[in-house]
C-alpha cells in the first residue's frame, strides 16, 4: 500500500519542464528501427473479431520473442470500418484489411520481421481493381484531412504516456504557462470553432459568456450522449483518444474558472465509458487533472456519468436534469445555460468533437485552425459515412466539401452498381438531400439552407432501393419513441405525423396528408419547447420537399416505386423466364407459390406475405416486384 | 414624459418610476407597466383591454411547466424588427418588449395545438371550448379517449404545495402518463386524499374515488398488467 501510494506520487508532473522530460524520455525510450503495428480496436472492428487478432499478435510477439523489435497496439477506432478488422504496419504504413488469426503469423513473418508485402490481404481500389499497399495512397484516406481523427492510429487509448510522446498535453501546458484565460478565450473565438453538437453556436463566444458570468462554481460538461441512428463518432473519440477530449476540457475550465467537470456519455458505448474512465484516473496520476495542475495551482476534476439510454438527454437543457438526478427532460432556455447551468451555476457544454478540437487550436494558433474550412464554419467535421455505401465509416474533412467528393472520392460510391438517391445529414432531426443538390458544400449554413442540418455528422446514404416514405417513416417512428413527451406539440405532433406516414406506406393514404403534414411540420417547428420536437418535422419536410413524387405515387397512384413498402407491392413470376426450378417454391414459407417441376410457377397472391425471400432466391430474374 | 396604461385602463405618467422595479412592454400595440420579474402570462393575467392567453398547463400556484403550449405568443426585443414564438408561461417581461398575444401566426399555431389535443380527449369539455373558439371541428386524426393531456398540474401541486410526491408523470414520449409509484393499481400511503390533483386538473381527468382517494386517468400498466408490480394486496395473492 505504502509503495503503491509513492508510486502515485511519483507520477505527478509537477512542472513545464518535468513534462517535457517525460516527453523526451517517452521518447529516447524508443528504437528507431521498432516496427509499429496497429490493430484497430473501434467497435467496428471489434464486432468483426478484431479482439481475436490482438490476441493473435500477442500470443504470436511473445512466442517469436519479438517485443523488442514490434510495438504492438490496440488503437481506437481508425475509421475506415467497412475494411475491418484492420491492421497498419510500420512508419510506411502497410494497410492490411479484413485480416482473420490464421493471417497473424504470416504478417508478423513476413511483413514486421522480413518488410514483405503480402499482397492477398491488400486494399483492393474497387474503381481500378488495383491493390494499394500504403494507407496514405487508398483513397479513402486521400481526400481527408484528418487533424483529429489521426491520432487514433497513433495511440493506445488506454496508455496516457502513447498520448504524452504523441504530443499530449503541450496544448494544456501552454494554456496554462504562457495564456490568459481572455486570451484563451480569443484564440478560440478567432479560429471559429462551432459547436460540433449540431447547433453550430460559436464556441468562443459560449466560453466568453461563461467566463463574465458571476459565480463561484462554474462547471465544465462534455456531452458524449450521442444517440442518432448511424453516427458513432462521439463514442469513437471519446473510446479512441478520450485524452484529447480532457486535455480540452480542462483548457476551457482554466479559461472560464471552473474546477469541477463531467462527461455525459452513453451507457451504450461500453468503450468510451471504460476509456475515459482509465484515462480520468492516469490523467490523476500524473497530475494532469486534481490539485494544483502542473504546479500551476489549478485545480480541476472530472466525473464521468452515464447516460440511461434517452436520446432527448443530447439536448443540454435535458442533459443537465438528467446530470442532476432528475427527469431527463428539457427546459426552457430562456435563460442562458451560461448564466444558470448544472444546479444553477455558469455551465460550459460542449460536444465531444468540439472538445477534441480545443488544443488542436491551442497548439496550432487560431490562424492556422481558420484557414480550413468555409468563412462561416471553420475546421474539419468528422462524418459517420454509413447506409448504401462502399466505403463506410468515420471519414474527417474540411467544412465546404461537396457531398459528391464525399459520397464518390471518399466513399467510392454506391455498391452493386445502384443509383444514389438521396442522403440523410444531421440524425433523425435533419433532412434527406437528393441527387441534384449533390455538388452543395457542407456547412452548418449551407446544410440549414436545404432543410437539413449538420447535425452530430451522421451521413445516412440511400439508394434507388430505399423508398424516402418508408424512410420519413423510420425516423418519425424513432423520434416519436425518444421524444420526451412534456409538450403537447413534440408528443402529440410525432403520434400523428406517424399515424399519417404509417397510413400512406400501408396504403392507405389521403389526398390532404401532404397538407395536413405539412402543417403539423409547422406546428411542430414553432411550438415546441426544445430543439428535438422543433426539428421533428424535418425528416418529413425534406422528403416531402425533394421527393412528393415519391409519395404521391403511395397516396393516389397506391405504388411503392422503390418496392419497398410491402401492401404497395406484388410479386409475381415472369413465366419466360421462370425454368421450374422450384428454389422459389422451396424458400416461400408460406407456401404460396405452386407448380409443376420444369414448368413456370406461380404466386398465389392470397397466400403471399411479400416477404421477398422468392425475388431474393430466384438465380434467373424471372420473381418480378411492382 | 411618457404614459403608461397602468392595469390597461389608467393612463398614468410614470416616468420618474425608475427605482422601484417597473417593466414596460408593448403587448398588442397597448403599452403597459408590470412590476419586473414576472413572465409574460404572470404579468397580463386579467389585465384589462387585453385578451385572455389561452393556458392549460399553468396555475398561478405551482411553477410553470410549459407543456401545453397554447399560450405562445410572438415576442420581439429588438424592437420590432425580429419576432420569434415563446411561451408565455415562462418567459420573463424585460424593459421594451413587444409581445403580441393574438396574431394570424399564433391562432394558427393555437388551432393546431388544440386539434392535437381535441383528437386525443375529445371529451373534455375544456378542449371542446377551446375548439369552438379557435373553429376547430373535426380532428384529422383518430380520435383517443384519455382525458389527461399531461399538463403535470396534478404531479407539480401534489409536490409543490402539499410536498408528498404521491403520484409522478412517468415513461416518456407517447407512453408518457400519470402514475403511483411503481405503477400501483391504486394510490398506496404516499396519498393522503387532498384531492388537490382533481381539483387543479384542467379537464377533469383525475376524480376522487370511493376510498377517499383519487382515481388516476386510465393507465397502461405495462408492468402491472404482467404482474411484476402491483399493489400489496395483488403480490400477496
Amino acid at each position: 500500500m505504502e509503495q503503491q501510494v509513492k508510486q502515485k506520487v511519483d507520477k505527478r508532473i509537477k512542472s513545464v519542464k518535468q513534462l517535457e522530460q517525460l516527453r523526451q524520455a517517452l521518447a529516447d525510450g524508443k528504437d528507431e528501427n521498432r516496427v509499429t503495428v496497429a490493430v484497430c480496436g473501434g467497435t467496428a472492428c471489434l464486432a468483426a473479431g478484431a479482439k481475436d487478432i490482438v490476441a493473435a499478435f500477442e500470443a504470436e510477439i511473445r512466442k517469436r520473442g519479438v517485443h523488442a523489435r514490434v510495438e504492438f497496439k490496440e488503437t481506437g477506432c481508425q475509421g475506415f470500418c467497412a475494411c475491418g478488422p484492420l491492421v497498419v504496419i510500420g512508419p510506411e504504413k502497410i494497410f492490411y484489411q479484413h485480416i482473420k488469426p490464421g493471417d497473424v503469423p504470416e504478417i508478423i513473418d513476413e511483413t514486421i520481421l522480413k518488410g514483405k508485402i503480402i499482397s492477398r490481404l491488400l486494399y483492393v481500389d474497387p474503381a481500378t481493381n488495383q491493390k494499394i499497399t500504403h494507407e496514405s495512397d487508398i483513397p479513402f484516406y486521400k481526400k481527408q484531412t484528418r487533424n483529429i481523427m489521426a491520432a487514433n492510429r497513433e495511440i493506445d487509448p488506454t496508455k496516457i504516456e502513447q498520448y504524452v510522446a504523441a504530443g499530449g498535453y503541450t496544448a494544456l501546458s501552454k494554456a496554462l504557462f504562457q495564456m490568459s484565460p481572455d486570451k484563451i478565450i480569443n484564440e478560440i473565438t478567432r479560429a471559429g470553432l462551432r459547436g460540433r453538437g449540431g447547433g453550430g453556436f460559436p464556441t468562443g463566444r459560449k466560453w466568453q459568456s461563461c467566463w463574465v458570468a458571476e459565480g463561484d462554481v462554474k462547471y465544465v460538461l462534455c456531452n458524449a450522449d450521442e444517440g442518432d441512428p448511424g453516427a458513432y463518432q462521439d463514442g469513437s473519440i471519446l473510446g479512441g483518444n478520450p485524452h484529447s477530449v480532457i486535455e480540452g476540457m480542462i483548457i476551457a475550465a482554466y479559461a472560464v474558472g471552473a474546477h469541477e467537470g463531467y462527461i455525459y456519455v452513453r451507457n451504450e458505448y461500453p468503450l468510451a465509458v471504460a476509456h475515459s474512465r482509465i484515462a480520468i484516473q492516469q490523467a490523476l496520476d500524473y497530475g494532469f487533472l486534481g490539485e494544483n495542475i502542473l504546479d500551476s495551482g489549478f485545480d480541476f476534476k472530472i466525473t464521468i456519468n452515464k447516460g440511461g439510454g434517452a436520446f432527448v438527454c443530447g439536448e443540454s437543457s435535458a442533459l443537465i436534469a438528467s446530470l442532476e438526478g432528475k427527469v431527463g427532460e428539457p427546459k426552457s432556455k430562456y435563460t442562458h445555460m451560461a448564466e444558470k447551468g448544472l444546479w444553477d451555476k455558469p455551465s460550459l457544454l460542449n460536444n465531444v468533437k468540439t472538445w477534441a478540437n480545443v488544443p488542436l487550436i491551442i497548439n496550432k494558433g487560431a490562424d492556422w485552425y481558420a484557414k480550413i474550412g468555409t468563412a462561416g464554419s471553420k475546421g474539419t467535421m468528422i462524418f459517420a459515412l454509413v447506409g448504401k455505401i462502399t466505403n463506410s465509416g468515420l471519414v474527417e474533412v474540411p467544412m465546404g466539401i461537396s457531398l459528391r467528393e464525399m459520397i464518390y472520392d471518399i466513399g467510392g460510391g454506391i455498391p452493386g452498381g445502384k443509383q444514389f438517391k438521396a442522403v440523410q445529414t444531421g440524425g433523425p432531426s435533419g433532412g434527406c438531400i437528393s441527387a441534384t443538390l449533390l455538388d452543395t458544400p457542407v456547412d452548418f449554413d449551407e446544410l440549414t439552407k436545404l432543410g437539413s442540418m449538420m447535425g452530430s455528422g451522421g451521413m445516412i446514404v440511400m439508394d434507388e432501393d430505399n423508398c424516402m416514405v418508408d424512410v420519413a417513416r423510420y425516423f418519425i417512428e424513432f423520434l416519436k419513441g425518444e421524444s420526451c413527451g412534456k409538450c403537447a406539440p413534440c408528443r402529440e405532433g410525432l403520434t400523428r405525423l406517424s399515424e399519417i406516414l404509417d397510413r400512406i406506406t400501408r396504403g392507405q393514404g389521403r389526398s390532404e396528408d401532404l397538407e395536413t403534414m405539412q402543417d403539423l411540420g409547422e406546428i411542430l417547428d414553432a411550438g415546441s419547447l426544445c430543439g428535438l420536437g422543433r426539428s421533428a418535422a424535418n425528416p418529413v419536410l425534406s422528403t416531402i420537399r425533394y421527393f412528393k413524387d415519391e409519395y404521391l405515387a403511395h397516396i393516389v397512384d397506391k405504388k411503392c416505386p422503390a418496392g419497398v413498402c410491402r401492401e404497395l407491392i406484388e410479386f409475381s413470376i415472369d413465366a419466360e423466364k421462370c425454368t421450374g426450378c422450384g428454389v422459389c417454391a422451396r424458400a416461400c414459407a408460406t407456401k404460396a407459390i405452386s407448380g409443376e417441376k420444369k414448368q413456370p410457377h406461380v404466386i398465389n397472391q392470397d397466400l403471399c406475405i411479400k416477404c421477398g425471400a422468392c425475388f431474393d432466391s430466384c438465380k434467373f430474374e424471372a420473381v418480378k416486384k411492382q | 414624459m411618457t404614459k403608461y396604461w397602468i392595469n390597461g385602463n389608467e393612463s398614468v405618467d410614470i416616468s420618474d418610476a425608475e427605482d422601484i422595479n417597473v417593466v414596460h412592454l408593448t403587448v398588442d400595440d397597448k403599452n403597459i407597466a408590470v412590476s419586473g420579474g414576472k413572465t409574460i402570462f404572470a404579468a397580463l393575467q386579467r389585465m384589462p383591454g387585453i385578451g385572455e392567453i389561452p393556458g392549460l398547463c399553468y396555475h398561478g400556484a405551482v411553477r410553470p411547466y410549459g407543456a401545453c403550449r397554447l399560450c405562445t405568443v410572438e415576442v420581439s426585443e429588438d424592437g420590432g424588427k425580429r419576432y420569434r414564438f415563446v411561451a408565455a408561461c415562462l418567459y420573463p417581461v424585460t424593459e421594451g418588449m413587444i409581445v403580441k398575444t393574438n396574431t394570424e401566426k399564433i391562432r394558427k399555431l393555437r388551432k393546431g395545438i388544440i386539434e392535437l389535443l381535441l383528437a386525443r380527449s375529445p371529451n373534455a369539455r375544456v378542449i371542446q371550448e377551446l375548439a369552438k373558439e379557435y373553429g376547430v371541428e373535426k380532428p384529422r386524426f383518430s380520435l383517443g379517449d384519455n382525458d389527461c393531456i399531461l399538463c403535470g398540474l396534478c404531479v407539480r401541486a401534489c409536490q409543490e404545495i402539499i410536498g408528498k410526491s404521491a403520484i409522478s408523470l412517468v415513461n416518456r414520449g407517447i407512453y408518457k402518463e400519470v402514475a403511483a409509484p411503481f405503477y400501483a393499481y391504486e394510490l398506496e400511503e404516499g396519498c393522503i386524499g387532498c384531492g388537490d390533483c382533481m381539483y387543479v386538473c384542467p379537464t377533469g381527468a383525475i376524480t376522487m374515488g370511493a376510498n377517499g382517494k383519487p382515481v388516476l386517468p386510465k393507465v397502461k400498466i405495462p408492468f402491472g398488467e404482467i404482474g411484476a408490480m402491483g399493489t400489496k394486496e395483488k403480490r400477496a395473492k
